[in-house]
């Protein structure tokens, strides 16, 4: 049973910052399940550990399915590996699985990367039997990802953008909003995107009462319980994203402390990433001459 | 006194013993030798070990101090059990491999516990020297002195002598101070084994919770060499619980014995008002970004951030806190509070990372503890409200009940809290194993033999233990080696009598 390397199997671009890649990490293809996320670390001397969800596992072939954004320099690094290149350490899987069943009808709102873990719940709840209305978003069309493979387990898809150059021209939260007034309300939503927008679904729905679960993306450390980094207020107590998470009641959830929290190390982060460009300049220059 | 002082001393010392004459006296005149250090305000700017070790004309000076007491109590006050007294006697000999075979007789990580035993609570406390002396500071520097023959050694450690394969698998979970010594034990009797490490880099909390400059990652890491070259695989980033249970690891991978040495886990907080703000860390967070992923280097290498606190509060008085202070310091706070409810006498900590921490600026205000955290509208922490304290009657634990004093309220600017005031056992394996016992604090339940309630399976360490200390998981890990060794024996004999 020893570890292999995790190789990149295959690895594409889906938009500017948007990036996917099956990779090579069979223990964790077999015991992944939709909901469950990866960590991932790219050096043993100076690696940042950052927490992926796994957006696919395929057992028989032993690889998972990684889907990031770069925004700061180890999404970036990712960004710049090929196939055939090997990612040093990946843990997982990692947090509770999602609670599939058979809810009746669930709406499944994702916007941007969070469409990423979106999917394998989305699928796994089709698969259980689901009434499936999906609502995908988008700042712009560019941004949008994963549309066709949300078009084949959808019953209804929603498609909005902010900027109107694709589907609806509104928020996620609006056709939310129509669904929710319907007479046959929905009876489970999934809202899994960036925290804002976790945060407005929560409310909207809350407006009408329709238990409503969340993905939480919170910084992490560890990923086992051991740090504490990852803690958020829920219903007022402390919980551990990584080990009571990463789903919850978003209802309960102090959205407006959990993302100031995200945005502890912003200004830390954006001089790694200057750093890492910079240094990437000066090796292509090098290169070239 | 000067190095040459030091050597006409020690060569007097020699030739009255060679003559017979070297009497208790003389051996209680020399004084107990202090270890070199890096003065305090160089060392607040480095990463680099705080003690340098003692030359060799000190350690044999320092060795001379020691009775050679026919009782042995410091063998008592030993965990291990080391034979103290002789090893002792082999460095005042000048024989300092024999002194180390005598120490890796009963300890297998001795330049890791040279540097981190509390030996003041331990076999300092019950030596004769410190008794006469009514100071265990002043008993003969019985951990340096381990330090000393165990550096000696770092540049080529030996390898220990394997036994014939005997086809049995091992699996040995969490690689700290336990794991380790696991297993290079069951790895000598022949077994085949592998050790299941949850985070990228082995070392359990001597590499991601004690600082580089109480113990260099590099001497942890020449025994996880060692470990290699014995033949133990190693796989890291394995969480076991979640990319295996333990229930597949003996069921379906075929492992005929485990270990289970995954330490303490969880950080306690509070649970007071503002704990969530940002700038409050847990020690274990802290420390594991600055340790294990070196975020000291942040923007020189490193990838991880770490806030850089201005005037940081720690909270708690034992080790974990000494080394959140002292890597605050190093972080470039230019003022690191250490509060703790009771008084420095009850403090767990070792007394010379109390000493160092002291010395390197850190204000104690003991009999303080906060009440709530007070954040600014970014939620970033601006002040800690704390109340002040007084000791009452002993608790339970025989230490002074910490009382608050109502209406004592006052406030101290901070910006950044770290919580060190302890851990709970992580519940991971509780939850996804079958069948283990554990008491009502979620620790393992096992006998004296480290057996759990599960055949086959031992534990040993924090996850038994609670916060403990590394010799006592070691000592654990052997104590389970030795149990599982023999579980194997007799399981590989009813094997063959069943094929027959
Ligand atoms: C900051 C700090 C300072 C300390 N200072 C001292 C000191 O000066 N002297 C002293 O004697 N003691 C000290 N201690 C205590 C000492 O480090 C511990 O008692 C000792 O390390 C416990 O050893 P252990 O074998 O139980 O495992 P640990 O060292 O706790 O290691 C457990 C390992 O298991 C891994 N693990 C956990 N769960 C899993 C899982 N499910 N699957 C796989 N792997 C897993 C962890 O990642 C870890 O690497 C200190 C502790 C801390 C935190
Ligand atoms: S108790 Fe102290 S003096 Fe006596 S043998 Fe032990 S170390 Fe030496
Ligand atoms: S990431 Fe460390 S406790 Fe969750």
């Amino acid at each position: 049973m020893l570890k292999e390397p995790h190789k990149i199997v295959s690895k594409k671009q889906l938009s500017e910052n948007v990036f996917t890649a099956w990779v090579r990490a069979p223990l964790i293809a077999e015991a992944a399940k939709p909901g469950q996320f990866v960590i991932v670390c790219l050096s043993n001397e100076y690696g940042e550990r950052i927490p992926l969800t796994i957006a696919g596992a395929d057992p028989e072939n032993g690889t998972i399915r990684l889907i990031w954004q770069r925004v700061g320099k180890t999404t970036a690094e990712l960004a710049d590996l090929k196939a055939e290149d090997k990612i040093m350490n990946i843990v997982g899987p990692l947090g509770n699985p999602t609670e599939i069943k058979n809810y009746g009808t669930a709406v499944c709102v994702g916007g941007g990367i969070g469409l990423a873990p979106l999917l394998p719940i989305t699928r796994a709840l089709k698969k259980t039997g689901n009434y499936i209305i999906s609502i995908i978003g988008a700042r712009t069309k560019e941004l949008l990802i994963l549309e066709n493979e949300f078009k084949d387990i959808s019953d209804e898809l929603n498609i909005t953008t902010d900027d109107g150059s694709y589907g609806q021209k509104a928020l996620v939260t609006e056709p939310l909003e129509e669904v929710c007034q319907r007479s046959n309300k929905p009876d489970q939503v999934f809202a899994i995107g960036p925290a804002v927008m976790m945060k407005f679904c929560c409310e909207v729905t809350k407006k009408y009462n329709i238990p409503t679960q969340v993905s939480l993306n919170t910084i992490m450390v560890d990923g086992t319980g051991m740090c504490g980094g990852c803690r958020i207020e829920y219903d007022g107590q402390p919980k551990f994203v990584c080990v009571d998470g990463p789903e919850f009641d978003g209802h309960k959830v102090n959205f407006e402390l959990m993302i100031k929290r995200l945005n502890a190390y912003k200004y830390q982060e954006k001089k790694a990433i200057e750093q890492y460009r910079n240094y990437k300049c000066k090796l292509e220059d090098k290169i070239e001459s | 006194m000067t190095q040459s002082d030091d050597k006409k001393q020690l060569d007097k010392l020699l030739e009255k013993q060679r003559k017979g004459n070297l009497k208790p006296s003389d051996r209680f005149e020399i004084p107990p030798q202090p270890i070199p250090e890096q003065e305090p305000h160089k060392r607040k700017k480095n990463i680099s070990e705080v003690a340098l070790g003692y030359t060799e004309t000190q350690a044999r000076l320092e060795a001379m101090r020691c009775l050679q007491c026919k009782n042995v109590p410091c063998v008592k006050g030993c965990p291990v059990r080391i034979r103290i007294k002789d090893f002792i006697a082999a460095i005042a000999e000048g024989h300092y491999k024999k002194a180390l075979q005598i120490i890796k007789e009963n300890s297998l990580l001795p330049a890791v516990c040279g540097r981190v035993c509390p030996q003041e609570v331990q076999c300092q406390l019950t030596c004769t020297v410190g008794k006469k002396f009514k100071d265990p500071t002043k008993a003969v520097s019985i951990g340096r002195l381990e330090r000393y023959v165990a550096d000696l050694e770092q540049d080529n450690i030996q390898i220990p002598e394997i036994a014939p394969e005997t086809g049995m698998k091992v699996a040995v979970i969490g690689s700290g101070p336990g794991g380790i010594v696991a297993a290079a034990d069951t790895r000598r009797a022949g077994h085949d084994v592998t050790v299941f490490e949850a985070f990228h880099k082995t070392g359990g909390v001597m590499v991601y919770g004690i600082p580089e400059f109480r113990l260099p990652k590099s001497i942890v890491q020449k025994e996880i060499d060692v470990l290699k070259k014995m033949g133990v695989k190693i796989i890291c980033n394995f969480i076991v619980g979640k990319t295996r249970t333990l229930d597949q690891l003996m069921n379906e991978e075929g492992f005929d014995a485990a270990y289970i040495g995954v330490g303490a886990g969880l950080p306690r907080f509070m649970s007071i008002e503002g704990e969530s703000l940002i700038g409050v860390y847990s020690a274990n967070e802290f420390l594991t970004r600055a340790n294990l992923m070196k975020a000291y280097d942040f923007g020189k290498g490193a990838d991880t951030p770490i806030a850089k606190p201005k005037i940081a509060a720690v909270i708690g008085g034992g080790n974990v806190a000494m080394d959140s202070a002292r890597t605050a310091v190093r972080l470039g706070a230019q003022k690191v509070y250490l509060i703790y409810r009771r008084t420095e006498k009850e403090m767990p900590a070792r007394i010379e990372e109390v000493h160092h921490a002291k010395e390197e600026g850190i204000d104690f205000r003991i009999l303080q503890s906060p009440k709530r955290i007070i954040g600014d509208e970014n939620f970033n922490v601006t002040d800690i409200e704390c109340l002040k304290y007084r000791l009452g009657e002993p608790d339970e634990s025989g230490r002074r009940r910490p009382i608050p004093i109502e209406g004592s309220e006052f406030h101290i600017e901070v910006d950044t809290v770290i919580m060190a005031i302890g851990n709970i056992a992580n519940p991971l394996i509780r939850k996804t194993t079958t069948g283990l016992e554990f008491n009502k604090w979620g620790n393992i339940i096992v006998d004296e033999n480290c057996k759990t309630s599960i055949e086959g399976v031992y534990a040993g360490g924090d996850i038994v233990l609670g916060a403990a200390t590394v010799i006592l998981a070691m000592g654990q890990g052997r104590i389970a080696a030795n149990s599982i060794n023999q579980y194997l024996k007799q399981k590989k004999k009813q094997t063959l009598r069943n094929t027959k």
